[in-house]
């Protein structure tokens, strides 16, 4: 760490975590820092990629301004919402699916004309007073009706918001009910904000939602030698169209894609794929787990974020399927496209190296970036998760030693087991033991820790002002987080990208988006425009006159 | 559905009367509230009910304006939901407190605890007694409340509720003054500063409330304070009840329970009730009335605005007439675009809007009734389906409103003149001014550019001069 560290200059110099993390907590409540103690981790990578345990996945304190969403926002607006064919339909007060109308930036790629995509509309039941005392039911019966007879839609999702559990509302038998009378797929999400501690509820909720009422409704096998599916991978700014050109070049066959670019049949197909590829750990290891259990498709993880990581993970895929074609295949894309991402990257390197990082964004992410930053030579000095749980900073290792408290308790943990016609083990024992002797590991996730520097600061849930006491005290030269924290950020004098919805850019994902990554990142650390914060006569009051004169 | 432009048909289609909404024309309440919280001085909103509120309305307020907006949540979990949100909502006040030592803290609530019926009031007094009780040492602020279930209303009830909530709770027993209170309803920060700048040249001591045209607007400074500076004053709203009169513009709101109506039945302040003051009869309004208040003329530059405003229309007014628009938005806000369209001889087709007062109509009457030769559609309660619908046989040339309605502008192939809240797919909308002679003049500018670039766009010679 330090030997990117210019020590003749003062500014440069990062104040020891130690130090940083005791004024984080200086201004709390006792019991708000006692709290916020086991948040907040100095980083300290032990022999065998041990880490120290940090405490996540756990209430937000009131009145801490948190970039937290909710159950809701995390199975409609995450998991749901970039599948094109499905009519969405929020079951509540407007507010809900207003503010998750086409917000995260998914793009998508209709097949053709006639191919649905709903993904531009918002539907909602908007509750009114009367509902709230009378109950919404009928409301949302005459919602379905409508949204059917309107654009006669493949499947309808329904999903709840605050109000609907609390006045007791059946959305699973009003579903049923339609389903019936309608005969096309509709199914319901008990997604109330205010369950679970975050989005992260919501992505389980998703989840089990999409495995019980759609995943294995088409047994079809549709061809091709290297079946694979994608999970927890959005599309935001296109990511899921540089990946699908990878595949397609390489010869693989993409199954699904959970849930970017998008449709229900895939989902109904995908557990006649042979291989499941994690991108987001976080909000789609549910799904992956129950697929293996109940279909023998056994996971990887994978990432596709930075060149270096997308090679990796093409080759884990080409080593997976053992197929000499297969893997040269591979080998020769790599080979064709890495020359214009070293020459980016070579050029950017020059003016970036030695830069400072932070990530603070959700569940996967704050940990994919590290990549394409160290690519460019920058250094990541603190990150952190919205919404993850331990598994994702310390790795599936801590799992056994994850305690349930009440939240997670609360989110239904589906009973799946093997199926009695469709269960196929896709690999032999041996094969798999072979496998995982070399570089390929199955259902397993390092974490974000292991993999970050000594002495490098990890921080879960992180408040506006830890954000501002952050800058302060490390003033890093970019850092990524959401919209939310953005303009907080740049008038703090730091630039700040977005890697929820990637502000109006991408796709940083694969060969491609690794290059339009380094490019904009480049723009923003070397950006002029903070240097004429002060206006010439503040900077200079002795020359405004020659100012002026010339 | 067609891509181009419907042809205009003489038989109108009964409306079906859609349970459901698809694509709303309304944000809900408590974000309007959030946003009149914004515009007082060291105030930090506060949201009681589940995290995920805050953070949405957050967002989406961010996208628009490209400013920090901190919104407090008391983030009521499953447990809370059941048992009463007390608890929570006390420890976010206190943390809230601690960390931003704000000036004023404004807790709006949610549908989640308007549903299990919180008793907000009781739990702010029985915080403001065990606080007290610690006797510590950093005063206490005021905390304003309001009632604000997204199942009532729109962003806009929320909005005027909000207003109200303020001037109920922190007006005082007045001393009397010259000031005037202007209530200018939600319109942009550049619309705020312009207000100020009329006030000014006229006089006259301005109390306006809310005033966002700093605090959703700000400078790139060097360093960054955690509540940002501008806002209405509180010792201003205070003083509220003292001033000789109070400006509010709205055009439905005649006739409600307003902040400007209590201000006038609490302490006697007189009350005038304008629309806002789009185009150019309704900003003769605003001036005639600042004329009388402050016993001045209107300054010149004003004056000189208003001919120039004058000029522009007789200039521009071969391009826009007869033009067929549709106009949506918030209520207030149509009414007043509608008002300026029929002074430029554009034809508003179809007045509709997510708001529901049922005044809609009568307040567009009142504006347009001695320039239109037929009068508009007006809807209100409606969402972009309906809007599709209804416009789908009205061949209009033009749309005005926000960005929610791209989508038709895009199908139907015409030009979408973005005005007020939300805009998300343009740049600058914190700064579109829409208020005014200079407002009036701005937009006419933004139309009829519109017209000229569709025109150049559609015709495949490609004429450089029109």
């Amino acid at each position: 760490m330090s030997e990117v560290l210019d020590t003749n200059n003062p500014e440069t110099l990062t104040p020891p975590p130690e130090v940083v993390k005791e004024e984080l907590l200086a201004k709390y409540p006792t019991k708000v820092a006692r709290k916020r103690a086991k948040q907040i981790v100095i980083n300290e990578v032990g022999p065998d990629c041990t880490v120290p345990e940090i405490m996540a996945n756990v209430r937000t304190i009131p009145g801490i301004i948190t970039q937290r969403g909710c159950t809701y926002a995390g199975c409609k607006g995450v998991v749901l919402g970039p599948t094109r064919d499905i009519v969405n339909i929020t079951h509540g007060p407007i507010g809900c699916g207003f503010y998750s109308w086409l917000t995260r930036r998914n793009q998508t790629r209709p097949a053709g004309p006639d191919d649905f995509n709903f993904m531009t509309y918002c539907f909602s039941t908007d509750m009114q007073e009367e509902q709230i005392i009378f109950g919404g039911e009928k409301k949302l019966r005459q919602a379905i009706q409508e949204a059917y007879d309107l654009f006669k839609p493949k499947a309808i999702a329904v999903f709840a918001t605050c109000p609907v559990g609390l006045i007791g509302d059946d959305i699973h038998a009003v579903c049923r009910e339609m389903k019936e009378k309608l005969g096309i797929n509709i199914f319901a999400f008990s997604c109330e904000g205010y369950k679970g501690v975050s989005q992260s509820a919501g992505h389980h909720i998703a989840n089990n939602g999409i495995f019980t009422h759609v995943v294995g409704l088409d047994d079809s096998v549709n061809g091709g030698r290297f079946r694979i599916n994608l999970l927890g991978e959005y599309n935001i700014g296109g990511d899921a169209f540089e990946i699908e050109r990878l595949f397609e070049e390489c010869g693989l066959n993409l199954v699904a894609t959970f849930s970017g670019n998008s449709t229900i049949d895939q989902f109904a197909n995908s557990h006649t794929a042979d291989l499941n590829l994690i991108m987001c750990h976080r909000s789609i290891n549910y799904v992956a787990e129950m697929m293996e259990t109940k279909f023998g498709i056994p996971w990887i993880k994978v990432n596709f974020i930075g060149a270096e990581a997308t090679a990796k993970s093409l080759r884990k895929i080409a080593a997976y399927f053992d197929d000499p074609e297969l893997s040269a295949r591979v080998e020769e894309v790599i080979a064709r496209e890495m020359p214009a991402v070293e020459a980016v990257r070579a050029e950017v390197h020059e003016r970036c190296a030695g830069k400072k990082a932070m990530l603070f964004v959700g569940g996967s992410r704050a940990h994919h970036y590290q990549e394409l930053f160290r690519e460019m030579g920058m250094e990541t000095i603190a990150a952190g998760y919205e919404f993850a749980h331990r598994d994702d900073y310390e790795g599936r290792r801590v799992l056994p030693n994850i305690k349930v408290d009440a939240d997670s308790r609360n989110i239904e943990e589906l009973h799946v087991e093997p199926d009695p016609q469709r269960f196929t083990p896709r690999i032999t024992p041996e094969d798999l033991a072979r496998l995982a002797m070399g570089d390929l590991t199955f259902k397993d996730y390092e974490g974000m820790m292991p993999t970050m520097a000594n002495g490098s600061l990890v921080v879960d849930d992180i408040s506006q002002y830890e954000t501002e006491k952050l800058i302060e005290l490390y003033r890093p030269d970019i850092i990524c987080a959401g919209i939310k924290e953005k303009y907080v950020i740049q008038k703090s004098g730091v630039p700040m990208k977005q890697l929820h919805s990637y502000d109006y850019s991408g796709p940083y994902a694969g060969f491609q988006g690794a290059i339009n990554f380094y490019q904009e990142i480049d723009r923003m650390v070397n950006s002029k425009v903070w240097k004429f914060l002060k206006a010439p006569w503040q900077e200079h009051p002795e020359l405004t006159a020659h100012y002026v004169w010339e | 559905m067609s891509s181009l432009r419907p042809a205009r048909k003489n038989a109108k289609p009964a409306p079906v009367p859609y349970v459901s909404t698809t694509n709303a024309c309304k944000l809900c309440t408590p974000l309007g509230a959030c946003l009149a919280f914004r515009g007082v001085e060291g105030a930090i909103p506060f949201l009681h009910g589940s995290q995920g509120c805050a953070t949405y309305m957050r967002r989406y307020i961010i996208s628009h304006f490209r400013e920090p907006m901190d919104i407090a949540s008391s983030s009521l979990g499953e447990k809370h939901a059941i048992y009463g949100g007390g608890p929570n909502l006390k420890q976010g006040l206190l943390n809230v407190l601690c960390k931003y030592n704000p000036q004023l803290i404004t807790v709006a609530t949610t549908c989640l605890t308007e549903t299990i019926g919180d008793d907000v009031p009781r739990f702010v007094k029985e915080f403001q007694q065990e606080y007290a009780a610690r006797g510590d040492a950093t005063p206490l602020p005021p905390i304003v409340m309001v009632s604000s279930p997204s199942y009532q209303g729109t962003h806009m009830e929320g909005f005027h509720r909000a207003v109200r909530a303020l001037v109920d709770q922190l007006a005082q027993a007045p001393a009397s003054t010259a000031a005037v209170n202007l209530l200018p309803g939600l319109v942009s920060p550049a619309d705020i500063r312009y207000l100020k700048e009329i006030l000014g040249d006229f006089g006259l001591a301005g109390i306006i409330l809310p005033d966002i045209s700093e605090t959703l607007d700000g400078p790139q400074e060097a360093t960054y304070s955690k509540i940002p500076a501008g806002g209405t004053p509180l010792a201003q709203i205070a003083a509220m009840g003292g001033s000789q009169a109070t400006i509010e513009c709205g055009a439905t709101l005649k006739g409600q329970d307003t902040a400007g109506q209590l201000l006038a039945d609490r302490f006697g302040v007189k009350l005038f009730r304008i629309g806002l003051a789009i185009g150019l009869r309704e900003t003769d309004l605003l001036f005639s009335l600042l004329e009388m208040l402050s016993g001045r003329e209107t300054p010149r530059s004003h004056a000189l605005e208003r001919g120039r405003l004058l000029d522009a229309m007789v200039d521009g007014h071969k391009y826009v007439f007869g033009k067929r628009a549709v106009v949506y938005g918030e209520e207030d806000l149509v009414v007043g675009l509608t008002a300026f369209l029929a002074e430029i001889g554009v034809r508003p087709v179809l007045c509709a809007s997510g708001g529901n007062t049922g005044r809609l109509k009568a307040a567009i009457a009142a504006v347009t009734a001695d320039l239109l030769p037929e009068f508009p559609e007006v809807r209100g309660g409606v969402d972009f389906h309906d809007i599709a619908e209804e416009a789908q046989n009205l061949a209009p040339d033009l749309l005005i409103g926000h960005s929610k309605g791209y989508h038709l502008a895009k199908r139907w192939q015409i030009p979408l003149i973005r005005v007020g809240f939300p805009i998300h797919d343009r740049f600058g909308g914190q700064r579109l001014l829409h208020l005014g002679y200079r407002g009036a003049q701005q937009l006419l500018d933004r139309i009829i550019n519109a017209i000229l670039a569709k025109k150049q766009a559609d015709s495949p010679i490609g004429y450089g001069y029109l």
